[in-house]
């Protein structure tokens, strides 16, 4: 510990201090452009100069990087001091005078403007290199640097072209004083393209309600799961909660169970394909899901309905079956989007004074209540039209004078082509079945159908089992549901399992492969076909085997069978040469 | 009296099988010519049992199986694709006409995709004419090691 006294007050703090930390321990505030306490000081604006007497000997020397080592005195408003902090703001002023951080200061020690020659007099920069700084040993990335010397001076990145080793993290305008690096890329509109679900800050609650609740990382954005570097919230955060050592290695774990409920659900249609609705091309013309987002109050908009202009759109058309219904993409019906589409309507009504218009093919309410739902809706007065939305193009392209975008259908009640003006577009997206779900399904042993979805065991009698013993199925992954009949099937597929658990035992069906020993020659054809790998091969014994609790009973390694080693019990190959033959006598 | 071809369907339990159930309840016309031996599987149909019928009478064989992508266990459907057209050209070596043997795709839905199908199979197989075996031999222990050879004429060889 070393003891000093600033500005006549008396202060015991650890050797290696700063002056900048002792003083303000004091409260006594020194001005400090170029600092930041996450960064290792640099010293470059010189504004925190002080003065520093040690026995007779007095001289100036810069707060923020200046260690405390010794018993020293020092005074951070002297005469020498301030006519020094002067001359450094002039300094600054004449060499970035659009900065108004700089202004400000000048202005605070009653300095209006600068004895020195003006550069340029848009200049933001002070060429403090926290920029680089954070760039280089927080975040590292390495994305920026200095460039040329002396005068022609510059920061920026290599080249001046984007490098690639930026991760567009926002770190060097964070950390920049004056303000000279600005993100400008969304122009401050509200891009409906990022409203996407959950939140994009590396360190937030996933979602309001969520248990536990506590802040998680989000590998997405966190700069340290990207570069290595930062790890400042480790530094910021005072109860050592973040520990990335642990984090950053995702473990394993195994655990044996007895039964398994796929509930994966889905996946949203994307619709930038179909180029008719202008998807990710026009403005205001937003999916279901980013509809959806947009309406939550956590939203970026804080649930507000309005365009990427800010402005509360006045006429909003939802377009029904955009990939559902359709042999381009999914011939099905997604089941869903009709009752949510009215659900929108209903929350456009209550939020803003536009004009609604539901462009459908089929109206489809068809649980308990959802009638009477839509009747409600029609009562509040939104445009219902029988016809799907044929295209959406910009209004200017068919009207002139209008802005916004023209949705072009057929109304087919009144057996007309209507042109509907409108601000905002819903696209009301298929569910379909998640990409990786055929390749999920193999690794349970169930398969898809041909829209991608797991297929049940029976449709009717069996429809939360699956053809693999003690695989369920629950929810959308089975087929496009709502939330009601997803829990019902969840409750059912639950009740299965512990049916199953209560038995004690598994109950096999009767029919299944067997591989008569004496006849197996060993060849292991049969091995590789069994698409639910129940064969084994004996090493030992040179022989392969069925295990009966896994053979759903197929009969590929049947047919397979050179030897004719195996039977498949129930229809045994004489079962089904006798009954060829009897019914050709 | 016209010819009558004998025809053996061999259906999937899971689709055919239940496609022509829904043909029937359906009340769905389609020639009597087909008489169905249902399997669990089309992956389930050894090549044996399509010989042993050419080999008691029938004139053609039809295999259905689910649609590719839908079969209930996984790939036991593609498993058949691999078979059927060894199977044909097996046939063809016996001077068996190759088209004596199709494999089709229908789903439980399709009772009127399965009439179509038995309908134009058994006016293809008509317009073949009855198939004649001049020769045929086989394992009385094993059924499925078929030899059959077909009178000439049912098939050009197209070596
Ligand atoms: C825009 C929109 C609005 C809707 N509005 C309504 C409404 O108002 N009312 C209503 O009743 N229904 C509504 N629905 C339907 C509703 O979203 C679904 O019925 C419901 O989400 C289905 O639940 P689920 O659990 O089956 O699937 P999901 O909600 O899709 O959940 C599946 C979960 O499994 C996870 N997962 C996937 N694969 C794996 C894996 N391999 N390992 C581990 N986890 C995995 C996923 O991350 C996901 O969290 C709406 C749907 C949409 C698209
Ligand atoms: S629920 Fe309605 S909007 Fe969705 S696919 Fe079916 S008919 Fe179309
Ligand atoms: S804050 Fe110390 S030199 Fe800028
Ligand atoms: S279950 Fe029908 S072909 Fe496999």
């Amino acid at each position: 510990m070393v003891k000093v006294t600033i500005d006549g007050l008396e202060i015991e703090v650890e050797e290696e201090t700063t002056i900048l930390k002792a003083a303000r321990q004091l409260g006594i505030t020194i001005p400090a452009l170029c600092y930041n306490e996450l960064i290792e000081p640099y010293a470059v604006c010189r504004l925190c100069v002080v003065e520093l007497q040690r026995g007779q000997r007095t001289r100036l020397v810069t707060a923020c990087n200046y260690p405390l080592r010794e018993s020293v005195v020092i005074r951070t408003n002297s005469e020498r001091v301030q006519r020094l902090r002067r001359m450094n703001i002039e300094l600054l002023m004449a060499r970035a005078p659009g900065a108004k951080i700089i202004q400000d200061l000048a202005a605070e020690m009653g300095i209006e403007r600068t004895r020195f020659p003006l550069e340029d007099s848009d200049e933001k920069c002070i060429l403090c290199g926290l920029c680089v700084q954070a760039c280089s040993d927080v975040v590292q990335a390495y994305a920026l640097g200095f460039s040329e010397r002396g005068s022609k001076r510059v920061i920026g990145p290599p080249y001046d072209t984007t490098p690639e080793t930026c991760i567009l993290c926002g770190a060097c305008a964070y950390f920049c004083p004056t303000g000279h690096i600005k993100m400008t890329d969304t122009d401050g509109r509200i891009l409906h393209s990022e409203l996407t679900l959950g939140p994009n800050a590396a360190i937030t609650l996933p979602f309001r309600q969520a248990i536990p609740n506590v802040p998680r990382v989000n590998p997405d954005y966190c700069i340290h799961m990207k570069t290595g570097g930062c790890e400042l919230c480790v530094k910021v955060c005072q109860k050592e909660a973040i520990n990335f050592t642990e984090l950053a290695q995702d473990s394993f774990e195994e655990f044996e169970v007895g039964a398994v409920i796929m509930a994966t659900g889905f996946q949203d249609f994307d619709p930038t394909p179909m180029k008719l609705y202008g998807y990710g091309v026009l403005p205001n013309v937003l999916t279901s899901d980013e509809f959806e987002r947009m309406n939550n109050a956590a939203s970026p908009t804080g649930g507000r309905i309005v365009m990427e202009n800010g402005e509360e759109p006045r006429s909003i058309a939802i377009l029904h079956c955009i990939g559902s219904r359709d042999e381009h993409y999914h011939k099905y019906c997604s089941r869903v989007c009709c009752m949510y589409e009215l659900n929108f309507a209903h929350l456009v009504n209550v939020k803003t004074s536009a004009e609604v218009y539901q462009l459908y093919i089929d109206m489809r309410s068809f649980g308990k209540g959802y009638e009477e739902f839509y009747q409600r809706i029609l009562d509040e007065g939104v445009n219902v039209i029988r016809g799907k939305g044929a295209e959406v193009v910009p209004a200017y392209q068919k009207r002139r004078g209008e802005g916004g975008l023209l949705v072009c259908c057929e109304d087919t009640l009144i057996g007309k082509y209507r042109e509907i003006p409108v601000d905002m577009v819903v696209l009301c997206t298929a569910l379909e079945a998640r990409a990786d779900a055929a390749e999920i399904g193999r690794k349970f042993n169930i398969s898809t159908g041909a829209d991608g979805w797991f297929i049940e065991a029976h449709p009717k009698l069996a429809p939360v089992s699956t053809t693999t013993e003690g695989i369920f199925l629950a929810g959308v992954c089975q087929g496009a549901k709502d939330i009601p009949d997803s829990v019902a099937q969840g409750a059912a597929a639950a009740a299965q399992v512990m049916k199953m658990f209560c038995q004690g035992e598994l109950l096999m069906d009767g029919a299944y492969a067997e591989i008569v020993e004496d006849i197996c020659s060993g060849c292991r054809i049969c091995n590789g076909l069994c698409p639910y790998n129940a064969i084994t091969y004996d090493i030992e014994k040179k022989v392969s085997a069925v295990n009966p609790a896994m053979c759903k009973a197929c009969g590929t390694c049947v047919a397979a069978c050179p030897s004719g080693a195996i039977t498949g019990r129930h229809f045994t190959d004489e079962q089904i040469y006798a009954q060829i033959e009897g019914i050709l006598a | 009296m016209s010819f009558e071809p004998k025809i053996i369907g061999i259906l999937c339990n899971w689709c055919s099988y239940t496609g022509a159930d829904l043909a029937g309840t359906a009340r769905m016309k389609y020639p009597a010519n087909m008489r169905s031996v249902r399997v669990m599987c089309s992956g389930r149909v050894d090549p044996g049992f399509i010989f042993d019928a050419l080999a008691h009478g029938a004139d053609g064989v039809l295999i259905c199986g689910c649609h590719p992508g839908d079969c209930h266990y996984v790939e036991g459907n593609y498993k058949c694709m691999r078979r059927i057209p060894l199977t044909q050209r097996l046939l063809q070596d016996m001077g068996i006409d190759p088209r004596r043997l199709r494999l089709e795709w229908v789903s439980a839905s399709e009772g009127g995709r399965f009439q179509k199908i038995v309908t134009e199979f058994t006016e293809e197989i008509r317009a073949l004419g009855p198939l004649k075996l001049r020769d045929m031999k086989f394992d009385m222990n094993r059924p499925d090691r078929y030899s059959l050879m077909a009178e000439a004429g049912d098939t050009v060889h197209t070596y």
